[in-house]
């Protein structure tokens, strides 16, 4: 069993929904990502999503679109973000990680030279936003191949005969975006949140994330009346990089997180049965 | 290869998934993959619709102008002494480019579709002109994406939009170009899709786009190849055209991709010389990647980020290119060749003042590689240069390098 499913399972067990932190390896600089890393853990995170830093992130909202430019800034390669995750390894083999990127670096990197060099250093999974299934099969041959774990996005726009195509290739989670548009969007709505993931859950056991547009604790305790977890980007992101805005270093944007991430925890445990 | 075999390759491609050879494909998130499905099950059907097709050429000749003459430029011709250059002159459309034949096609997709709004990217800004005008000729509401860097370089384009009634949106992400033009109206269309139709400039996007642009901008070729018959009894010896994304060449190549004795000649910009790192020349100097939805040649580091590109001229100032255009490199059947900053100003000067036409900086770049071509080349040959834009865009650009204020 991979380590995600083992992950889903205990929590089901447990009666809990799970928490998935996002941030981009590099920002707001190299030796942030690492500390940055477990403190999202003892804050209550159950996987680790980070992003892979690309010059052109079409999905991503203006606060990760941010990071993505201040990873790059500190020349953070794919390379690196592999390292990364080998160093937090040294201290947690149990958290799951997460890639999520885009398709460039992946594929210029080489697709079994990535599978081997990510599943030596750790990573559990890749989200590649720009693969969906039509063009996916060459990655996925090479995460297979290496036991890692291809999570893909289900859209509101995606319609049922799309979804048992995406769920075939799927493992470990679907993730299901929230709302039409890109991460740390501000249209989110949760009856259509809760509509779509039972329309996914019709063609899958898979568990179900549901990510984009959840800022706050409220919005991800609703989220997980209905998901299996919650996925939180852009208000950690941009909570670290205000924290440095405001004059403060490096353990301050990690204790800014860590703060936020911890309400995030009790709002979604605040359901639990 | 015989002209029948080689008629159904490139009649072949791309195939029902988007693909030229390895390049093409779909490569966008997941939200915008049904939007994609959707247009292309629609054009497949107009594109075979007779009532579509008069249409689109009613608005070609009547609101565009079409046909472009082809124009022999005699005294450039005799001043390099070599082959006859023959000009197609899409600088003379409505609107001042070849760009304007895109945006019928697209527009008309739109209203089929029910959409009342369309975005667009733009670099020169001839994209963004043409769409603001058949929004405003439709009446949809219009929003146009331009990097900062570009709105700057291209201000008189700024303003032609704005008098058409479209906002022009600066995007200050990235390097504040054409790429991250294209990343924000992405980011705009996955957002509003219920409602806007993307009319992407170029070959390039996610499939059906490279497609569709391609189809929409054959009407080039087509004329030129009957032109070309009709004025000087032959086909040509070669094509020369400009290639940012590719539009405009791949407009007049394709109508004569099985004419196996046409020669044809994409020309890339070469900004301040491929061997520096300042150029926009992904066939020439650049590697496979994925970017803006296909797979094609990019101009990208070690570590798969795409580069920061040059032109002088905005509109080819993009890391990629189209994907037909990277499987015709593969495939030898296109040469890609570049012209540098420093030779499309010189052939800018020397069109206007031999022929009294004054071409987009763009289109220089397909001008110079072409003088050097013809020099090559005997009186009996014959070269069809794409004049794809006017140059009344880029005076400011070309007096400022001159050291002249206005």
């Amino acid at each position: 069993m991979s380590r995600i499913a083992g992950r889903f399972r205990e929590l089901a067990e447990q009666g809990r929904k799970a928490l998935i932190p996002y941030v981009v390896a590099g920002d707001p600089g190299p030796d942030v990502t690492v500390p940055l890393m477990h403190r999202l853990v003892a804050s209550g995170a159950d996987i680790i999503e980070l992003g892979v830093p690309f010059s052109d992130p079409m999905s991503e909202g203006p606060v990760i679109q941010l990071a993505h430019e201040r990873a790059l800034a500190n020349a953070t390669s794919l390379r690196d973000v592999l390292s990364l995750v080998a160093e937090f390894r040294r201290e947690d083999s149990a958290t799951p990680v997460l890639l999520m990127g885009y398709a460039n670096p992946v594929e210029h990197m080489g697709y079994d030279v990535f599978a081997d060099a990510a599943s030596e250093a750790g990573v559990d999974a890749l989200l590649t936003v720009d693969l969906p299934p039509e063009e996916v099969a060459g990655v996925n041959r090479e995460l297979q191949r290496v036991g890692m774990d291809n999570i893909f996005l289900i859209a509101p726009t995606t319609p049922g005969q799309r979804v048992e195509r995406i769920v075939k290739e799927a493992s470990g989670f679907i993730y299901y975006v929230a709302l039409k548009g890109v991460t740390g969007a501000g249209n989110l709505d949760l009856d259509a949140v809760s509509e779509g993931v039972a329309a996914v859950r019709e063609h899958t056991e898979l568990p179900v994330a549901v990510g984009f547009g959840i800022k706050d604790a409220e919005a991800a305790r609703a989220i997980a009346a209905t998901a299996d977890a919650v996925v939180v980007g852009s208000a950690l992101v941009n909570c670290a990089a205000a924290a440095i805005e405001a004059g403060g270093d490096h353990a301050a944007a990690i204790d800014a997180a860590g703060a936020l991430l911890a309400e995030i925890r009790q709002g979604i445990d605040s359901i639990a049965s | 290869m015989t002209s029948d075999t080689s008629q159904d390759l490139f009649a072949s491609v791309p195939d029902a998934d988007g693909r030229f050879g390895i390049y093409g494909g779909k490569f966008v998130a997941e939200t915008l993959m049904s939007a994609l499905a959707e247009l292309e099950r629609l054009y497949r059907g107009l594109s075979s619709d007779p009532a579509f097709q008069a249409e689109i050429d009613a608005d070609l000749a009547h609101y565009v102008g079409r046909p472009s003459p082809l124009y022999e430029a005699r005294r450039w011709s005799d001043e390099i002494g070599g082959a006859r250059i023959f000009l197609k002159r899409e600088d003379l459309n409505h609107t001042g480019a070849h760009k304007v034949n895109n945006c019928i096609g697209q527009a008309l997709l739109a209203k089929h579709m029910g959409k009342r709004r369309v975005i667009a990217e733009t670099g020169a800004g001839q994209h963004g002109v043409a769409t603001a005008t058949i929004a405003a000729r439709l009446g949809l509401e219009c929003q146009v994406f331009m990097g900062e860097e570009d709105v700057h370089r291209q201000a008189l384009n700024v303003y032609r939009m704005k008098l058409l009634g479209a906002e022009v949106i600066p995007v200050t992400s990235g390097s504040r170009t054409l790429k991250d033009a294209m990343n924000e109206a992405m980011r705009d269309w996955v957002t509003n899709i219920d409602d806007t139709f993307y009319i992407i400039g170029t070959v390039a996007g996610p499939h059906p786009y490279p497609m569709l642009v391609r189809d929409f901008q054959c009407v080039i070729g087509r004329e030129a190849r009957a032109q070309s018959l009709a004025q000087a009894g032959r086909l040509p010896d070669a094509l020369v055209a400009c290639v940012g994304g590719g539009s405009n060449a791949i407009g007049l190549f394709h109508p004569f991709l099985g004419d196996s004795e046409v020669a044809m000649y994409g020309v890339e910009a070469g900004g301040h010389g491929v061997a520096t790192s300042h150029h926009a020349a992904p066939l020439t100097a650049g590697t496979p990647g994925v970017l803006h939805g296909n797979r094609t040649y990019l101009m990208q580091d070690a570590n798969g980020q795409i580069m920061h590109t040059h032109s002088v001229s905005a509109g080819l100032d993009y890391p990629g290119v189209g994907p037909e255009h990277a499987w015709l490199k593969d495939i030898g059947r296109v040469n890609y060749v570049v012209a540098d900053d420093d030779e499309a100003l010189r052939a800018f000067h020397t069109l206007t003042r031999v022929e009294g036409i004054m071409p987009a900086l763009e289109s220089s770049h397909a001008l110079a590689y072409a003088e050097k071509l013809a020099a090559g080349m005997t009186p009996e040959q014959m070269i069809v240069i794409n004049l794809s834009g006017r140059g009344d865009k880029d005076i400011h650009t070309v007096a400022q390098i001159d050291g002249i204020e206005f």
